[in-house]
């Protein structure tokens, strides 16, 4: 969706401010939602892509209103509902209204060194053909779907090159919405940074981005 | 406890503000069904506040600098190659590591989120999700980079990586001059956060006050 989230090339948010010596949360709240990730993705459950799907969803306004984890926090809550684990009255009193169920035993704490030291990969080991190999020219796709998509607004309808093919991965934009993971291949695009961004850029510079199969065009 | 008392920050004496009562709520509820074990999210906070960090990926390029092969298998298999050294995980998974060159300069961003390689870095700092590096790093580098204290020979080629997919990017920086006879230990002490995003270039070992 072309949303207050897809912030590449847009002006007017001031210059960057580093804070010196930044702490690694600033809020002790953060902490708590930071470390809610592995649970509440695992209870859902749900995947990342649809996670920044709920908080593209969030709307502009409350979206550059708002912190990175506040972001966060809107997408737990709307999942959790979503999902049917919670219902937004058991949120909103802040207690459980029924009774434990029988449901999936929780991540626990002996779990987390194993869980935060693998992770876990969207690549999908799985024989696809590529569209395209490293050389290709390609178009990006002038598509503008209202659903999620890892297509930046910025790079559609220009012109890049494929540099390399880094394999078979979940496809986002059906993944975030429970369509099935369409796995494809994605590769790393090059795009000159004056077919990006005019003349005034210098024609030294370029903007590597990672494509889907399905957001390009052979050229 | 009453109500009251839940509502309150006792080490501060204030009312909670509307998302610290969110945040409690959400784990409260989560808790009840059995779904949240808060010692896991303890846990994960302690991984992320004390043992994932900067220092891991510093490893990484003081290794890279010292033993030309390692830094070969590297720059051809991120993953594999970190995973040597023990960084591997969350927001890790798939890994890419970028070189500075004296004519090459590469400098990471999410533009449509906050994507950061983590076992590597730790958690991002707030101007790396902020709106204006986000929105500018892409079209405006170099002038970003001023900003950081990063002038560019207008001859040096900038690569931006903007992390659209769950590949994630580390920035191999360039070995400061100077730094011949260092250990591998007293190198990884001189890589910094900003230098593995690219929006720092390391200055000698001199000017960072190191002892030979």
């Amino acid at each position: 969706m072309n949303g207050a989230h897809d912030l590449g090339g847009m002006h007017g948010f001031g210059n960057v401010n580093p804070e010196q010596n930044e702490p690694v949360f600033h809020e002790e709240w953060e902490k708590r939602v930071l470390g809610l990730f592995v649970p509440v993705s695992a209870a859902g459950p749900f995947c990342v892509d649809e996670f920044r799907a709920r908080i593209e969803r969030m709307g502009a306004t409350n979206y550059l209103s708002t912190s990175y984890y506040e972001h966060w926090l809107h997408a737990f809550e709307t999942l959790a509902v979503e999902k049917g684990v919670v219902t937004k009255e058991e949120l909103k009193a802040g207690k459980s209204f029924t009774p434990r169920g029988e449901s999936m035993p929780p991540v626990l704490a002996k779990d987390v060194p194993y869980i935060s030291s693998h992770g876990s990969s969207a690549r999908i080991d799985k024989a696809i053909t590529p569209k395209f190999k490293a050389g290709n020219l390609v178009m990006v796709n002038n598509n503008h779907p209202e659903h999620h998509t890892r297509c930046p607004r910025y790079a559609r309808d220009k012109l890049g090159s494929i540099e390399k093919d880094n394999g078979v991965f979940v496809f986002p934009d059906t993944a975030a919405h429970g369509q099935g993971d369409s796995p494809q291949h994605c590769y790393s695009v090059r795009f000159d940074a004056q077919e990006l961004w005019g003349s005034e850029a210098s024609e030294k510079d370029s903007v590597y981005i990672d494509l889907w199969d399905d957001y390009l065009t052979l050229a | 406890m009453s109500d009251h008392d839940h509502n309150h920050d006792h080490a501060n004496s204030r009312p909670l503000t509307d998302v610290e009562l969110r945040v409690k709520a959400l784990e409260q509820v989560l808790t009840e069904k059995g779904l949240v074990d808060p010692s896991a999210v303890d846990a994960l906070i302690e991984t992320y506040e004390t043992k994932v960090g900067p220092h891991n990926g510093a490893q990484v390029v003081a290794r890279a600098w010292t033993d030309p092969e390692y830094k070969k298998r590297l720059l051809i298999n991120g993953t594999e190659a970190i995973a040597e050294l023990g960084y591997s995980g969350i927001q890790g998974e798939d890994m890419v590591v970028v070189e500075n060159t004296s004519n090459i300069h590469n400098v990471l961003v999410c533009t449509l989120c906050s994507c950061y390689p983590w076992p590597t870095l730790g958690l991002p700092p707030v101007w790396y999700k902020s709106a204006p590096y986000r929105s500018r790093v892409v079209s405006q580098p170099r002038e970003v980079l001023k900003e950081f204290g990063v002038e560019l020979d207008k001859n040096t080629e900038v690569r931006v990586w903007d992390s659209t997919a769950e590949l994630r990017y580390m920035v191999l920086p360039e070995r400061p001059q100077g730094t011949e006879l260092l250990s591998e230990n007293e190198l990884s002490s001189l890589v910094t956060r900003d230098s593995m995003i690219g929006v720092e270039v390391l200055k000698t070992a001199e000017s960072q006050g190191v002892s030979e």
